[in-house]
C-alpha cells in the first residue's frame, strides 16, 4: 500500500500547475474566490484556455478530442483547478452529453456535436426535471409524438439551469406512453431557437437567476436528433447520472473554501483577537477539515478502485453525500464568521469592479447568499435521501 | 404551574394574529420589502393604533404594562407572518432603554411616541470589530461645555434607514472592550456629521451602516450616565433576545406547517412523500426542535422582565443558543423536504428559512451564547 502519488502522477500535477499559473486569467480566479458573478463571457474565456491546451475534455477518449486521463490524473486536475480558483466548467455539455453520445450516438452525431462542445459553439443545458418528475424521474410527461421525419414535443422542464445562456438542451421524453415508465422514454437533443420553446427564469431565494422553466409547445425536433433508440433513453440517462455523481464531491473546491475561511478568519476580529484564535470557532473549523481529509482520502480510494477503465459504483454517492454535506458546513461557516455583516445584501459588490469601497470587505457580501444557494448540492444530482437509497440498496442490499 | 393564557392575553394574540393575516400575505411582504421604507408604514400605524406598540410599557408612562409574555405572543404573529417593521429594535430594546435610563423629562418627551408608533426608533451597538460584544466600542463621545462629540462607525443598524433617532453607544473613556466607559447618546440621523449608508439584508429588511463624524448631541440626549450603561444595554438586549425567540418560533411554526403540508401532498414514486419513513423521522426531528424552542421561548418570555440576575443572563443565553440552533435546522430540514421547490423566491419557505437563519446574525450567534452560558454555568 502507498497513498502517496505516483512519479508521473507527481510530474503531471506540476504540469497542472504551470499551466493554471500561466493561462488562468487572474480576474476570473478573484471572482471565484470572492464569490463575484460570473459572465457567460468568463465561463467561455476559460472554456478557450482549456481547449487550446487540450485539456476541456478530461472525460473524454483521445480518438474525440478528450485527454484520455486516468480518473487519478482527473482527480488531480479538478483540483488544482478548484484550490487556483478556476471556475468549475459547465457541465451539461462537456460532462454530461457527450459521453452520451460517444457511447451510444451515432457517428453524424459526433462529429456534429463535440467538436461543438469542445471549440464552445454550444451551450447545452440539461432537461430532466419537471413539476410532478424530480427524484421520480421516470414519472415524466413532456413527450414526443413522431410526425415524418420530426418528432412533435409537448410539456415543460424545470430548474434547468443556465438555460437562459444555453443553445442546447438535451432531454428525456416520452415516447411510448403505454409503456410502464421507464421503458417508454427516449433522449433527445433539442435547438434552444426551435419555435415553440420558451424559457421562464426561477428566481432562487439567494435572489439569483441560475435556473429555468422551459416548455414546450409543438416544437419539432429532426428525428436524427435522437440519441440511441427509441424508447430506450433511460438506458442514457443511468449511464449519464454516474458521471453527474463523481464529480460532485467536490474536494479541490471545499479545499478552496476551506482556505478562504481561514483566511477570513485571520482578519475578523472577536473580543480583539482574530476569529481564528477563538478556541471554540477553531474547533469548528479543525472538524470540517478533518472530515474534508477523510472523504478525499475516500475519494482517492474510490478513484483507485475504478482505475482500470469506467467510472465509480455506488460509493460514489457516499462521496457526493459527504462532499457535499462538508460544503455546506464550510458556508455556514463562513457566514458566521462575519457575524453582523452576514445580513447586509449589497447587490453591487457582487461585481468584481463594482466602483464602490466594501461596505465590510471585499469577501463578505456574498456569504450568507451562498451559504443559501448551496442548499442545492444535498437536493440536485440525486438527493442525499436518494443517495442513501442507492447506497443501501447496492451496497448493503437492504 | 399555568401555561394558559388569560382572557386579555388570548385576546392580543387574536389581534396580532387577525392584522397579519389580514395585511401580510407574501405579495405584501415583497411589495414593503422592495418599497423604499422596507416595510409598510401603514401597518406600523396599525400596530400603534391598536396599542400593540404600547403594550410592553409600563401603566404609569402610557403603556399596557404588558409583560414579556404579551410580546411573545405578539412576536409569534409577526414571525408567523415574516412582518418587516422593527418592532423588536423600535418598542422593545430602543423603548426598553429609554424607559430604564430615560429622565423624567426625556420618558415624557419620547416614548409616547414610541409607544405609538409615531416615531420609529433603532439601536446602534454593533462595529466591525465587535462581533456581538456589547463591551466592544470603538466610537468615541468627547465631552465639552455645551455637550458631546461623537466619531466613529457603527455597522448594520437595523431600522437605521429609517429611524427618527437612533440610539447609539460610544466610549467615554477607557480602551476598546472596557466594560465601564460606555454612554448611550440620541442621534438625530439628519445632525450634522451623520451619514448613512443603507440597504437591504438577506432576509428581506433594511439597515444601514452608520458613519458618525463629529456629531453633535446635546446634554438632553444624553441616556443614563455617561460611562456607566453597560449593564443596561446588555440588560435590554436580553429582552430584544426574548422578543426575537419568540418571533422565530412564529417563523419556525409557519416552517414546519408548510413542510408537513408538503410530505402530505407532494407525490413521487406514486405516493406522497410523507410516506417514506426516512422523511417521517426527519419531520419528527423537526419537530422535536420545535419543541425544544418553543420551551425556551416561553422561558425567556417569563423572566426577560426580572430583575438582572446571573439567573436570567443564563435563561437568556440558554434561549437564544437552543433557538438559534433550532432555527437553523429547521430552516435548512424544511429546504431539503421540500427539494428544489424550497429554494424558490416565489415561495414562502424560502424567507422563512433566511429570516430563521439571519436571525442568528443580530444579538449573537449560538456560539456566543453558548460561551456566556458556559461563562457563567452554575458549578457549586
Ligand atoms: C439549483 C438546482 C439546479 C438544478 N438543475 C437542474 C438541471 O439543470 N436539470 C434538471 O433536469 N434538473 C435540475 N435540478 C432538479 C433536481 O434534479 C431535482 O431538484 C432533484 O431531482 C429533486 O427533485 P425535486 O426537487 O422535485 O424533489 P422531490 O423529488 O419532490 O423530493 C422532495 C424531498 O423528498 C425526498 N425524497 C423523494 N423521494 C424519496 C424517497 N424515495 N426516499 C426518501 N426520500 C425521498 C427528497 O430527497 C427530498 O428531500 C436542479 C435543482 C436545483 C435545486
Amino acid at each position: 500500500m502507498d497513498i502517496h502519488f505516483t512519479a508521473e502522477e507527481l510530474a503531471f500535477r506540476d504540469e497542472v500547475r504551470a499551466f493554471l499559473k500561466d493561462k488562468l486569467p487572474q480576474d476570473i480566479a478573484d471572482k471565484v474566490r470572492l464569490g463575484k458573478h460570473l459572465s457567460k463571457a468568463d465561463h467561455q474565456r476559460w472554456q478557450k484556455a482549456q481547449s487550446e491546451q487540450g485539456w476541456y475534455a478530461t472525460h473524454w477518449p483521445v480518438a474525440f478530442g478528450g485527454t484520455g486521463w486516468s480518473a487519478v490524473q482527473k482527480h488531480i486536475y479538478e483540483e488544482e483547478c478548484a484550490v487556483v480558483g478556476a471556475p468549475r466548467s459547465i457541465p451539461f455539455g462537456v460532462s454530461m452529453v457527450a459521453p452520451v453520445l460517444i457511447k451510444f450516438g451515432t457517428a453524424q452525431q459526433q462529429d456534429h456535436y463535440l467538436p461543438r462542445i469542445l471549440n464552445g459553439e454550444d451551450w447545452w443545458c440539461q432537461g430532466y426535471s419537471e413539476p410532478g418528475a424530480g427524484s421520480d424521474l421516470a414519472s415524466l410527461k413532456t413527450h414526443a409524438v413522431r410526425d415524418g421525419d420530426h418528432y412533435i414535443v409537448n410539456g415543460q422542464k424545470t430548474w434547468t439551469t443556465l438555460g437562459q445562456h444555453a443553445n442546447m438542451i438535451f432531454c428525456l421524453v416520452r415516447t411510448d406512453s403505454q409503456a410502464q415508465k421507464q421503458r417508454g422514454i427516449s433522449f433527445l437533443l433539442i435547438d434552444m431557437n426551435s419555435p415553440g420553446i420558451s424559457v421562464r427564469p426561477i428566481i432562487t431565494l439567494d435572489g439569483e437567476h441560475e435556473v429555468n422553466e422551459v416548455f414546450f409547445d409543438n416544437v419539432r425536433v429532426p428525428v436524427e436528433n435522437l440519441v440511441g433508440e427509441e424508447n430506450h433513453g433511460w438506458t442514457c440517462a443511468k449511464y449519464l447520472l454516474t458521471y453527474e455523481r463523481t464529480g460532485l464531491a467536490g474536494i479541490g473546491v471545499s479545499k478552496a473554501a476551506l482556505d478562504h475561511l481561514k483566511r477570513i478568519a485571520r482578519l475578523q476580529l472577536s473580543e480583539g483577537k482574530a476569529m481564528l484564535d477563538d478556541p471554540l470557532f477553531r474547533a469548528q473549523v479543525a472538524e470540517v477539515e478533518m472530515q474534508l481529509m477523510a472523504t478525499e482520502m475516500s475519494t482517492l480510494r474510490t478513484l483507485a478502485a475504478a482505475k482500470d477503465g469506467g467510472v465509480p459504483g455506488a460509493e460514489s454517492s457516499i462521496l457526493k453525500i459527504k462532499g457535499t454535506e462538508i460544503r455546506q458546513a464550510i458556508s455556514h461557516l463562513l457566514r458566521k464568521v462575519i457575524g453582523p455583516y452576514a445580513l447586509p445584501f449589497v447587490e453591487e459588490e457582487l461585481d468584481l469592479d463594482s466602483p464602490d469601497e466594501p461596505l465590510h470587505a471585499d469577501y463578505s457580501a456574498t456569504l450568507a447568499r451562498q451559504y443559501f444557494n448551496l442548499r442545492k448540492l444535498s437536493i440536485f444530482g440525486g438527493s442525499n435521501e436518494i443517495q442513501k437509497n442507492i447506497v443501501s440498496k447496492m451496497i448493503l442490499e437492504l | 404551574m399555568n401555561f394558559n393564557l388569560t382572557e386579555e392575553q388570548q385576546m392580543l394574540q387574536d389581534t396580532a394574529t387577525r392584522l397579519v393575516r389580514d395585511g401580510y400575505s407574501l405579495e405584501a411582504r415583497e411589495q414593503h420589502s422592495r418599497s423604499e421604507e422596507g416595510f409598510s408604514r401603514a401597518f406600523w400605524q396599525q400596530l400603534g393604533e391598536l396599542g400593540l406598540t404600547a403594550v410592553p410599557f409600563p401603566e404609569a408612562l402610557g403603556g399596557f404594562g404588558g409583560s414579556g409574555v404579551e410580546t411573545m405572543l405578539m412576536m409569534a404573529e409577526f414571525g408567523r407572518g415574516l412582518c418587516l417593521e422593527p418592532y423588536v429594535q423600535s418598542v422593545i430594546y430602543a423603548g426598553g432603554l429609554i424607559t430604564q435610563l430615560g429622565n423624567p423629562s426625556q420618558q415624557r418627551d419620547w416614548l409616547p411616541r414610541v409607544a405609538s408608533a409615531q416615531w420609529l426608533l433603532t439601536v446602534a451597538f454593533e462595529e466591525a470589530q465587535s462581533h456581538y460584544h456589547l463591551n466592544d466600542v470603538q466610537t468615541r463621545a468627547e465631552r465639552d461645555a455645551e455637550g458631546w462629540t461623537l466619531t466613529g462607525r457603527k455597522a448594520v443598524v437595523i431600522g437605521g434607514h429609517q429611524a427618527d433617532l437612533i440610539l447609539v453607544s460610544a466610549r467615554v473613556s477607557g480602551e476598546s472592550r472596557d466594560e465601564h466607559g460606555i454612554g448611550l447618546f440620541l442621534i438625530d440621523p439628519q445632525a450634522v456629521g451623520v451619514e448613512r449608508r443603507s440597504y437591504q439584508t438577506v432576509d428581506g429588511h433594511k439597515g444601514c451602516d452608520l458613519y458618525l463624524s463629529k456629531v453633535r448631541v446635546a446634554n438632553d440626549h444624553v441616556l443614563g450616565e455617561p460611562g456607566q450603561v453597560l449593564a443596561a444595554l446588555r440588560y435590554q438586549q436580553g429582552r430584544a433576545i426574548a422578543a426575537q425567540c419568540a418571533e422565530a418560533l412564529g417563523s419556525m411554526e409557519e416552517a414546519c406547517r408548510l413542510t408537513l403540508d408538503y410530505l402530505k401532498t407532494r407525490q413521487q414514486f406514486g405516493m406522497p412523500i410523507g410516506q417514506f419513513q426516512v422523511l417521517q423521522h426527519r419531520m419528527v426531528d423537526m419537530r422535536t426542535e420545535l419543541e425544544q424552542a418553543t420551551s425556551m421561548a416561553i422561558l425567556a418570555a417569563c423572566c426577560a422582565d426580572q430583575v438582572d440576575s446571573t439567573e436570567r443572563s443564563r435563561t437568556l443565553a440558554a434561549a437564544k443558543f437552543i433557538v438559534t440552533r433550532a432555527a437553523r435546522s429547521i430552516a435548512e430540514q424544511a429546504i431539503q423536504l421540500h427539494g428544489a421547490i424550497g429554494m424558490t423566491w416565489e415561495y414562502a419557505l424560502g424567507h422563512h428559512a433566511k429570516r430563521l437563519v439571519m436571525l442568528s446574525h443580530q444579538f449573537g450567534d449560538d456560539d456566543h451564547h453558548l460561551k456566556a452560558y458556559s461563562t457563567l454555568l452554575d458549578v457549586a
